[in-house]
């Protein structure tokens, strides 16, 4: 009797615990889920109230021809996100590997005075030295070009990544280097055959940071790309939705939204990992 | 030459010139990663402070003018307002975004079925920038074709049509729920973090000493959380104080110019009043309230932990 009462109550706390799991599950995902649902409504009906979120009359991709048909089109801010992401990757693991690693292994000057000047960039936010950035972009004759903003981009993950890619190539036992360099590696096929496979995880993690951090960067990107066709898709869109190019047509607006989110969405699932751990690195600091 | 001196060096004369030249490889790896913080932020840093003290129109002759700038900042209420804003704004946020983080963290906390579907559902937002979310919001809150107002409508709940963007209220907490959404993931996981880091035996121990779960979360769970606390704090602020892509976007600043953050007025006047040199003045006051938060973060995490 009684363990049958007990066993009734541990159900019903299970059930509880789930229901509320799952409303809350709904509620954060739910904004995303109508957003991406509701993009694939005919034009006609995303202007209507949004209940229920998919379409009635038939799925359409009319939304995102509308918005291609904006200013210089979806696929020009897309293909410059995906541009300037991709080199901010590309750049920032390359400058932070060799820089992480060069901060692990050497002593040489100024090597303190080096690190802690790249982690002190974390306390002075680039909000606040943008003006000069828009400078220095002018003078180095990179205004408004996809380049400087990839700079800007990749310098400020260097704090992050740099870090993290020294506390990796710490983690490396010396004695596989010493090994190697028996073997007749030299500094380079050293870092490239040898360390970098044992810190790839690192690598992964930072490349996913420098992709998330330039895909949704906004405010340097809006000063910075003066140029129609030089807007990354959050600056496009903001363009769009400010009514900039005529009355505001929201359902164009989904269709932008859902090109933002999707890549950053399916990159955290694949890679939720190592996004988790970077952010525990990025904690313990 | 130099190849016969160091073949016949000693062994440790040798080692010594392998040390000099490793020396000098160790710069060239780091050298990238300096030259770009030198290019894109110790000169620009520095430039902010020259340039606050000229009267710098984007076109045209810069001219020194001392303090102008600056004393032109204490007679610039919008800018104190947009200053009072900020720190308001900051902390409303955090405490909804902790309010509604902490009960999460401890939701997922533990492993049991599904947590792992849990802790992903409730980070995803997270992931989205916040550009995309102030998008998504900006429908969603819209008065016509959006979600709330539209909905409340159709099922009867109100019998016109509320603007929620129109007035203070309504459209300042409309921006708090919506970074709540997007944000309370990322504490939630930094928060879940801390929790899994106390040991599980001294829960144990105040079990069997007759704790109840409210003396054991207030004697052993804050105590040992307090750094990831200030450290989800931290990040909460500095997020908060830097509040810009939400208020520019959905809001505008609107409605008459009550949401103007301190990035959003220090935009306003050097891109789109082109007053650059007054722009830095206003970084560098913002920059100075920054630092001077960040040297009291620093000094919260060096605190020594309660129990260790």
């Amino acid at each position: 009797m009684a363990q049958a009462a007990s066993r009734n109550r541990r159900l019903l706390a299970r059930i509880g615990e789930h229901s509320t799991g799952i409303i809350a599950s709904v509620l954060f995902a739910a904004p995303i889920v109508w957003a991406v649902l509701s993009a694939f409504k005919p034009a006609q009906e995303a202007r209507l109230p949004p209940l229920p979120p998919w379409p009635t009359s038939g799925f359409s991709l009319e939304n995102y021809a509308t918005l291609n048909s904006f200013g210089d089109g979806l696929w020009v801010s897309a293909q410059n996100s995906i541009y300037v992401s991709v080199m901010t990757v590309v750049l920032s693991v390359a400058v932070s590997v060799l820089a992480g690693y060069g901060f692990s292994r050497f002593r040489f000057p100024f090597k303190d005075l080096f690190f802690i000047l790249i982690l002190s960039t974390i306390m002075i936010p680039f909000q606040s030295i943008l003006t000069p950035i828009f400078l220095v972009l002018t003078k180095l004759g990179l205004h408004n070009t996809l380049t400087g903003l990839v700079g800007v981009y990749v310098t400020l993950q260097l704090p992050f990544s740099i870090f993290m890619m020294r506390n990796a190539f710490d983690a490396v036992p010396r004695e596989i280097e010493e090994a190697a360099r028996m073997d007749g590696a030299g500094n380079l096929t050293m870092l490239w055959k040898v360390m970098l496979p044992l810190v790839w995880p690192g690598v992964v993690t930072i490349a996913l940071f420098a992709f998330l951090g330039a895909w949704n960067e906004f405010l340097a990107a809006l000063v910075l790309m003066t140029d129609q066709s030089k807007f990354t898709l959050p600056v496009m869109m903001t363009a769009l939705q400010s009514g900039r190019f005529g009355a505001i047509d929201w359902g164009a607006v989904q269709a932008g939204v859902t090109v933002m989110m999707v890549p950053c969405l399916i990159l955290f699932l694949a890679l939720q990992r190592f996004y988790i751990r970077g952010l525990m690195a990025g904690a313990v600091k | 030459m130099t190849t016969i001196t160091t073949t016949t060096a000693p062994p440790r004369a040798r080692k010594l010139v392998g040390a000099s030249r490793q020396q000098w490889i160790g710069l060239l790896y780091v050298a990238p990663a300096v030259a770009l913080v030198v290019v894109f932020f110790l000169i620009p840093l520095g430039m902010t402070a020259w340039m606050s003290l000229h009267n710098w129109p984007l076109m045209g002759e810069h001219s020194y003018i001392g303090l102008g700038n600056y004393v032109a900042i204490l007679r610039d209420t919008r800018f104190w307002n947009a200053l009072r804003f900020t720190a308001y704004y900051t902390v409303i946020v955090t405490i909804a975004i902790f309010v509604v983080a902490f009960p999460l963290a401890l939701f997922v906390e533990r492993p049991r079925p599904l947590t792992n579907l849990y802790r992903t559902m409730f980070f995803m937002p997270a992931v989205v920038g916040f550009a995309s979310a102030s998008l998504l919001w900006s429908w969603l809150l819209n008065v016509d074709s959006g979600l709330f107002s539209p909905a409340a409508y159709d099922l009867g709940l109100i019998d016109k049509k509320f603007n929620l963007l129109a007035t203070f209220q309504p459209a300042f907490w409309s921006i708090i729920a919506m970074v709540v959404w997007k944000v309370a993931g990322f504490t939630m996981i930094i928060l879940m973090a801390g929790l899994q880091s106390i040991p599980q035996d001294l829960q144990e121990a105040a079990v069997i000493d007759g704790a109840g779960p409210f003396a054991r979360f207030r004697a052993i769970t804050l105590p040992l959380m307090r750094r990831t606390l200030a450290l989800a704090l931290i990040l909460s602020v500095a997020g908060s104080i830097l509040a810009f892509d939400q208020f520019y976007i959905i809001l505008r600043g609107g409605p008459r110019n009550q949401t103007l953050t301190a990035v959003y007025w220090i935009f306003n006047q050097s891109f789109v009043s082109f007053k650059l040199g007054y722009g830095a003045a206003l970084s560098m006051v913002l920059l100075v309230v920054l630092v001077a938060l960040s040297l009291v973060q620093l000094w919260l995490l060096r605190k020594p932990e309660g129990l260790d």
